[in-house]
Order: C-alpha cells, then sequence, then structure tokens
C-alpha cells in the first residue's frame, strides 16, 4: 500500500497531524515503534492542555489572554524562546479545545480536582491515554493505517526532499516513499548513552518519567544530515522524583510534593538548597537539576509527622521511624551527621505563628546556609518520614528548527517535504523552562499545521 | 474478609489516589479522594460503589505490561463479591452460588417446577384460570416467607455492611442523592455523559447503562404488576386472572418486554466484554443470574401468551419454579447488588455532606 502522508511517531502531535492530514482527503499512514500497548508515548502520561482564551471556554473558566500567556513564557523560559512561534503556539491553542473534542477529547468539568489549574489548564478526563485512545478511534473513522512496532531507521534526505523512509517492522526492513513525511517522534530522553554524551556520566542516574521509546533515533539520522537544528543537547526539562521510581515510564505518580515542608540533604546528609524557596508547582522543575549535581544524583527529603497530611498523596509510601538516627540508617545515611543536620536546622527556626502551608508564609530560619525562606518548622515530631529523590526527565529540548508552517530546513533552505511537531521541534519554542500543559500545546497546533502543509504538498 | 484481595485492591487504590487521571468517570475516585490512608472498610465501600464500567482501566497509563499492572476493575470486583459473601447471611450459600451459580439457579428452577408438578398432580385447587392450577392460598403460602426471608437475611448483611464502612445515621437527603444516582445509572454514563467502556474496549457506548435501567425498570414494572394483583387481590376482591386493560397487565406486560430484552441484551454485552477486567471467579455466577432473571419474565409473558393452551401447567410450574429461586436466592446472587450498590451511595452522598 502506498500512502499519500507518512506520519512518524504515534503520540499527541502525530495524531494531530495524522487526523488533519487525513481530513484534507490524503491517505495517511503512521508509523509508531511503541507496540499497542504502549502507543502514545509520552502523550499518554500527560494531564491537561494550557489554552488561551478570550472568556470561558469549555472547561476554562474566566479569560487567559495572549499577552499573560506569553508574559508566563517569557517568565518560565527566561526569553529563551522565538517569539513569531509562540504567539503562533498560543494564539492557535484557542481554537484548538473545540478541535480536540470535536476529535472525541474529553475534559474535566471546571472546579474539580485539586489542582487551581482551572483557568489556564483544560484537564483531560481520564488523562493523556484516554486521549490517544480516542485521537486512535478517530483516526481509524478517517481510515488512517497505523503499524505498530514499526521503528523508522532513516529517512533519505537527497537535495531538498526525502527521497524514501526505512522502517523496521515483524522483523523485516521496508522501504516506503510517501509525497509528504511528518516527524513527530519525540525527544531523545530515552536513549541513555545520548543523555551520557550530553550531560556527562551523572545521566546514567536519571530515572526517565515517560516512555521507553522516544530515542531520537530519526532526530539523530536528521541531523547528521544537515537538517537544522534549535537547542542544547543538555537542555531538558527535569524534576526531582521519587527514588524508587522505575528507570521508565513511572509518570505523573512518582512526583513528590512534599519538598516545602521538608529538608532535604545529600548522601553525605548535608543540606543544598533553600527547600522553601517557593510554593511547589513553581520550583518543582529546579529540583530536578538540584539533585543531579548532588554525588551519585540523589537526595533524601526527611519530615516529620505533622507535616505528612500537607501534600499529595504519594506513590510509594514513606519510610518512616521513631528516631532521625534510625531513618538515617533506613535511608543509608551517616546517622551522626543527619542528627547534626537536623539539630542545626531546627535550631535556626524561629517563630512559626505564621506557617501557611499553601502560600509563601516568610516563617524562615535565621543565620543558616542555606537558608530555608518559607515553612520553616523544625523537624521534631516522631514519627520522622523519608523519601529518596532523583533526577527525572520528562523530555529533551535539542531539536528540529522548524518554521510557522512546521517546516524542516537545511542550511540551503527548506525540506520540500518534511515537517515537524512535537517534541522533536519545542525547543523551537522552549529555549530552556516549562511551562506546564505547553508540551500539549506545541503538538496540537504544530501537528495540526504539520498535517495541513503535508497534505497541502501531497494533493 | 480476604486480606489479600483487600491489600491488593489497596495498593493499586493508592496509586490512583497519586495519580487522580481518573476523578471525573464515576463516584469512586472522588470517595478515593477523601482519604489519605484507605481502611479495609473504605475499600470495601469503594468496591461497591465500582460499577465495573471500565472506564478507568482503559484511560489507565499502568496497566499490563507496565510493572504496576493496574486493573482497578477487577480488584474492586473482587473486593466486591468477597463482601457480599462475607457479609451474606447465612454465608456457605453465598459462596456456592457464585461460584456454581448457572448450575444452582437451573437446579432449584427445575425442583420447584417439579414440586408445583406435584402439588398439582395430588389435586386440583378448583378455582379459576391459573388456580385451577394451584390454589391461590397454595401460593401465598409458598411465596409469603419465599419473599420475606430473603429480604429478612439482605437486612442482616447490609447491617454488617454499613458498620464495616462506618455508616451513620441516614438522613432523607442522602437518600433521595442516593436513589436519583441509581435511578440515573450516572456512574456508567461516564462523567461526560457519552457511556462507559464495556463492551468494546475503549470505545464509550450508554449499551450497558441502558440494558441495565432496561433490566431495573422491567423488573420494578413486573414487582408492580404483582404487588398490584395482590393488593386488588386482598381489598377489592378481584382475583387474577385480569385482562389486558387493567393495572397488572398494564404493568407486567411491558415490563415483562423490558426485562427479557434488558436480560438478552445484558448476556450478549456480557459475552463481548473482556473477562479479565472483572471478577473471574463471579462471572458464571452473575451470567446465571442474569439468565435466571431472563427466564423469570419470559416465561411470565408465555404464560401470558399461551395461559389458555395445554402447556399452561407445565409452564406455570416452570414460571414459579423461576420466581421462587429468584427470590430465595436474591441474598446470595448478583440479585444482592442492587441493595448494596444503594447503600454504598446512600454512604457516599452521607460523606459527601461531611
Ligand atoms: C509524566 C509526564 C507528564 C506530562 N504531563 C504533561 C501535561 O500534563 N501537559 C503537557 O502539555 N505536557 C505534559 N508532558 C509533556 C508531554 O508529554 C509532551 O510534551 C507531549 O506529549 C509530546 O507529544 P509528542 O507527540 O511530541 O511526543 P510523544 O507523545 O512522546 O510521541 C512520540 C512518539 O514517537 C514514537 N517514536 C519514537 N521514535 C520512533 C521511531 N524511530 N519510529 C517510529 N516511532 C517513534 C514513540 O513511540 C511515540 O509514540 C508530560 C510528560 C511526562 C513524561
Ligand atoms: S486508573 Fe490509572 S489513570 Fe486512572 S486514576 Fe488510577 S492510576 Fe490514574
Ligand atoms: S470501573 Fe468504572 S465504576 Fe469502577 S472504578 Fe473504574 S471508572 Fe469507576
Amino acid at each position: 500500500m502506498e500512502h499519500d502522508v507518512v506520519v512518524i511517531g504515534g503520540g499527541n502531535a502525530a495524531l494531530c497531524a495524522a487526523m488533519t492530514a487525513a481530513e484534507a482527503g490524503t491517505s495517511v499512514l503512521i508509523l509508531e515503534t511503541a507496540p499497542r500497548a504502549y502507543r502514545g508515548g509520552n502523550s499518554r502520561h500527560t494531564r491537561n492542555f494550557r489554552c488561551m482564551h478570550k472568556g470561558p471556554l469549555g472547561p476554562l473558566v474566566d479569560d487567559y489572554r495572549e499577552d499573560e500567556y506569553l508574559a508566563d513564557l517569557m517568565k518560565v523560559t527566561a526569553g529563551k524562546t522565538d517569539g513569531e512561534l509562540a504567539r503562533l503556539a498560543i494564539r492557535s491553542s484557542e481554537e484548538c479545545l473545540p478541535w480536540m473534542q470535536d476529535h472525541g477529547v474529553h475534559f474535566q468539568p471546571p472546579l474539580s480536582g485539586t489542582l487551581s489549574l482551572a483557568r489556564t489548564n483544560a484537564f483531560f478526563m481520564g488523562g493523556g491515554k484516554s486521549l490517544v485512545n480516542a485521537y486512535y478511534r478517530t483516526a481509524a473513522k478517517l481510515g488512517i493505517d497505523v503499524l505498530y512496532e514499526a521503528q523508522v531507521t532513516h529517512l533519505e534526505l537527497a537535495g531538498d526532499q526525502i527521497a524514501w523512509i526505512d522502517f523496521s517492522h515483524g522483523g523485516e526492513s521496508h522501504r516506503i516513499t510517501p509525497k509528504a513525511v511528518v516527524v513527530a517522534s519525540g525527544g531523545f530522553q530515552a536513549d541513555t548513552e545520548w543523555l551520557t554524551r550530553a550531560w556527562g556520566p551523572a545521566a546514567k542516574n536519571f530515572l526517565i518519567r515517560g516512555t521507553p521509546y522516544n530515542r531520537g533515533m530519526v532526530l539523530a539520522d536528521l541531523l547528521d544530515q544537515g537538517v537544522q537544528s534549535v537547542g542544547d543537547a543538555d537542555q531538558c526539562h527535569a524534576v526531582a522524583i521519587d527514588g524508587r521510581a522505575p528507570k521508565f515510564d513511572g509518570g505523573i505518580v512518582t512526583r513528590l510534593d512534599c519538598v516545602p515542608f521538608s529538608i532535604v540533604v545529600n548522601k553525605n546528609a548535608e543540606r543544598f538548597y533553600d527547600e522553601g524557596e517557593d510554593v511547589w508547582p513553581k520550583r518543582y522543575a529546579i529540583w530536578g537539576r538540584l539533585v543531579a549535581a548532588q554525588p551519585d544524583q540523589v537526595g533524601y527529603v526527611i519530615i516529620d509527622a505533622k507535616s505528612l497530611n500537607l501534600f499529595m498523596p504519594s506513590v510509594f509510601p514513606p519510610l518512616k521511624a521513631d528516631t532521625i538516627e534510625d531513618l538515617a540508617t533506613q535511608m543509608g545515611l551517616p546517622a551522626d551527621r543527619l542528627r547534626s543536620t537536623v539539630d542545626e536546622f531546627n535550631a535556626a527556626c524561629g517563630d512559626q505563628t505564621g506557617f501557611h502551608p499553601t502560600e509563601l508564609d516568610g516563617v524562615a530560619t535565621s543565620g543558616l546556609t542555606p537558608a530555608k525562606t518559607n515553612w520553616a518548622r523544625p523537624i521534631t515530631e516522631p514519627p520522622f518520614y523519608g523519601y529518596s529523590l532523583r533526577t527525572g526527565v520528562t523530555f529533551t529540548y535539542l531539536g528540529l528548527k522548524v518554521d510557522e508552517n512546521a517546516q524542516c530546513s537545511t542550511q540551503e533552505g527548506p525540506i520540500k517535504n518534511l515537517w515537524a511537531a512535537g517534541e522533536t521541534m519545542a525547543g523551537s519554542i522552549l529555549g530552556q523552562g516549562y511551562l506546564a500543559g505547553f508540551g500539549m500545546t506545541i503538538g496540537t497546533v504544530f501537528g495540526r499545521i504539520a498535517g495541513r502543509e503535508a497534505a497541502a504538498h501531497a494533493s | 474478609m480476604q486480606a489479600d484481595l483487600i491489600q491488593e485492591a489497596r495498593r493499586q487504590a493508592e496509586i490512583c489516589n497519586a495519580c487522580r487521571y481518573c476523578e471525573g468517570y464515576c463516584s469512586v475516585f472522588p470517595a478515593l479522594h477523601r482519604e489519605r490512608f484507605l481502611t479495609d472498610g473504605d475499600i470495601t465501600q469503594l468496591a461497591n460503589l465500582c460499577h465495573n464500567c471500565r472506564g478507568c482501566y482503559y484511560a489507565c497509563q499502568y496497566t499490563a505490561p507496565h510493572e504496576f499492572d493496574l486493573n482497578l476493575p477487577k480488584a474492586l470486583a473482587e473486593v466486591r463479591r468477597d463482601s457480599w459473601e462475607s457479609y451474606a447471611w447465612p454465608a456457605p450459600v453465598a459462596r456456592k452460588f457464585h461460584t456454581h451459580g448457572g448450575a444452582i439457579a437451573i437446579a432449584s428452577v427445575l425442583g420447584f417446577a417439579a414440586m408445583f408438578l406435584a402439588i398439582r398432580l395430588i389435586g386440583s385447587a378448583g378455582g379459576d384460570g391459573f388456580y385451577a392450577a394451584f390454589s391461590h392460598g397454595a401460593m401465598v403460602a409458598i411465596f409469603l416467607p419465599a419473599f420475606f426471608l430473603p429480604l429478612a437475611s439482605l437486612a442482616i448483611s447490609l447491617k454488617k455492611y454499613w458498620s464495616s464502612v462506618g455508616g451513620t445515621r441516614i438522613d432523607l437527603k442522602s437518600v433521595a442523592r442516593a436513589f436519583g444516582m441509581a435511578a440515573e445509572m450516572r456512574d456508567l454514563s461516564g462523567g461526560h455523559g457519552d457511556g462507559c467502556n464495556f463492551e468494546e474496549e475503549d470505545r464509550f457506548s450508554h449499551a450497558r447503562r441502558h440494558a441495565h435501567q432496561a433490566i431495573l425498570y422491567g423488573f420494578l414494572l413486573c414487582f408492580a404488576s404483582t404487588s398490584v394483583g395482590t393488593l386488588m387481590h386482598y381489598f377489592l376482591d378481584m382475583p387474577a386472572p385480569y385482562p389486558l386493560w387493567s393495572l397488572p397487565k398494564l404493568f407486567g406486560i411491558p415490563g415483562g418486554v423490558l426485562l427479557t430484552g434488558g436480560c438478552v441484551w445484558m448476556m450478549s454485552l456480557k459475552l463481548r466484554s473482556d473477562r479479565t477486567l472483572g471478577d473471574g471467579n463471579a462471572w458464571g455466577g452473575d451470567f446465571g443470574f442474569i439468565a435466571l432473571l431472563g427466564f423469570v419474565a419470559l416465561s411470565g409473558l408465555a404464560l401470558y401468551v399461551l395461559g389458555s393452551t395445554a402447556a399452561m401447567s407445565l409452564l406455570l410450574a416452570l414460571h414459579l419454579g423461576s420466581v421462587l429461586s429468584f427470590f430465595l436466592l436474591t441474598p446470595f446472587t448478583k440479585m444482592a447488588h442492587g441493595f448494596y450498590r444503594l447503600t454504598a451511595l446512600i454512604r457516599d452522598a452521607q460523606q459527601r455532606q461531611a
């Protein structure tokens, strides 16, 4: 069978591109390297989508306008973004939401749930896997063919065109020559070798929060052939997650929200950063890097009984002990050292009457380095609880550079029949940092653009 | 109750509590999120709130082959059956039915039918219509206890359930909300109104909800028909048989049709659904129960159509045999789920208010 458009990848961006191209009247094939049960890449782990809107829209309340959205993005990226593409993504997000609903996505009703993002982020009912399921159902109705366990190994770039695609499927190699190609195969975070080259040996200890299938094979292949790139290989979104999480695919449940109420120490039982710097969603992302910089890339969170109910339940129960020394032994930390770190911290805590768990309360330590600038309460009330922390990589930012038509290029100019969408080109907009829900925005917006352009080229 | 089943359900529920993606699907998740630590009673309550609609299973990023191996519909179904067995009184009967449901249903229908035939052979009652076959007195003597004993048994079971889930004094508001939820079967609508994922993987459909409603409302109509008939018999001195344009018939015929159709539909859905997402040990029992219920309705309808033919006494024996089996087995079959579900919904409404 010959298809006009071939989409590489099986996540959100790929599906948005495929559905759009099929609706424009072209025949479409999706090549997804994962088996059916794991289809959908990182998209299957997502929860929400950040969406601009001028008034109440679907599940979103009030309004969230372009300028505010852009300002939020500027804050997290410290200005490292392509303003034009960012505005395009933001502006297009508004029409995406009804489009998503039309293609089977269900959203949580507003104001349900524990996160106060009802204004900026629309939450998928059932999460990203139900979104992916809905899209595959719609894709099937549109007559899109899908091959699972189809790994794309090479795109042959001949001059300004992709001449053919090589992929393996069912133990055999195949070569196809579609008219147009959309790459939506994610970042390279699951390729530990590549991560190690970019980050140094520390990367061996990183956990990968999402799919093991995003190994950057197509990305590397295209970059080798001179396709233009953006971003740095050592830029990625990394958070500190439960140290006991699986190497791959632990997903959302491995996050830990307890850091603001804790002290965090390294394996020498020494504190290394202000745990109370800001409310947790804001500071969550920096801890991935902080932990990565510690010996063996581990951290240990210590809290006491009075803090246990102040944060979201964790997937693995905390370690528990009646004394700090006992907890240290359980965690493999030097007991006397942890004892003195806790004692020093406790002694530096002052007046706690203003303690307020959900806002910056200014309850700080005095005369301690590093200081804890909010929620500083002594760790005194047994039982004591501990979690280990490791660096969890969400996705990498080195990717394909695209223009406002999602088209890829070489130094010589645009590649006539190659487009990219989603994580694989997200670095074009996200130079650093991350804005919750923006990954799905980029994938949906540029997936639809890539699908539209690919179909226009093919027909 | 079986500690290993509860422990497994708790393991899974704790993962859900850290995840919360499924919060909108049904009543289970908001109830789950209210607690940080789930007691055995909490797990039992969650299990009885679950309708096995499978919405959460198909949405879950942690199902096998993922190492977290989530299958919440199955884990809750197993705890649910275990809870009914543990609270049922007398308990051994319940356990037998869940493992040998189909066989027990057939055996008891045939047994009771034979009994009715025997009564018939020993002597006609000399009445009209059906009562020529069996005297009204004989029917009442058999059916009155057959109706009240199971209710008493259920009451004992539900009382045990209520205290295990920490139920408090029942108020009208909670009861009203629970009946509202049950009447609409809101927990089978998927939260977004497109239905559940029962019979064809991740496709949403209202089939199970509608089949279930047909069974519920069909059953209630049949029940109303019988009740009205009884009242007419005793208070208005109007014994059966009743003409077409009479309340018992106006309730009974549509009720019988709905109930029969609903049961057949439900059986076909059950055959299409993935058995590994339910309680494997209860599958036969559940199926046997739906078949029995469908047979009660079908034989009732057949009796109406063929009531004046020679087949009548055999049909009547079979119908009465199935009705009697149905009532007597109620506390130990899937029929009990309706009572448990309603009780769980009342408890849930209480907790929402608290
Ligand atoms: C735990 C977690 C939670 C997240 N939560 C959110 C959130 O709530 N909101 C949000 O906006 N973002 C979230 N993100 C980020 C988000 O997942 C991504 O930005 C988004 O899913 C990217 O979509 P994509 O289609 O580009 O990539 P993916 O969904 O990862 O899809 C890539 C696809 O390419 C396939 N593939 C890879 N290599 C090949 C090959 N050689 N041949 C064929 N196929 C290949 C993969 O199998 C996969 O199907 C989260 C990420 C994680 C890990
Ligand atoms: S069933 Fe899966 S996706 Fe749903 S809440 Fe539980 S863990 Fe999350
Ligand atoms: S199977 Fe359906 S009713 Fe049961 S917990 Fe999952 S979503 Fe709720």
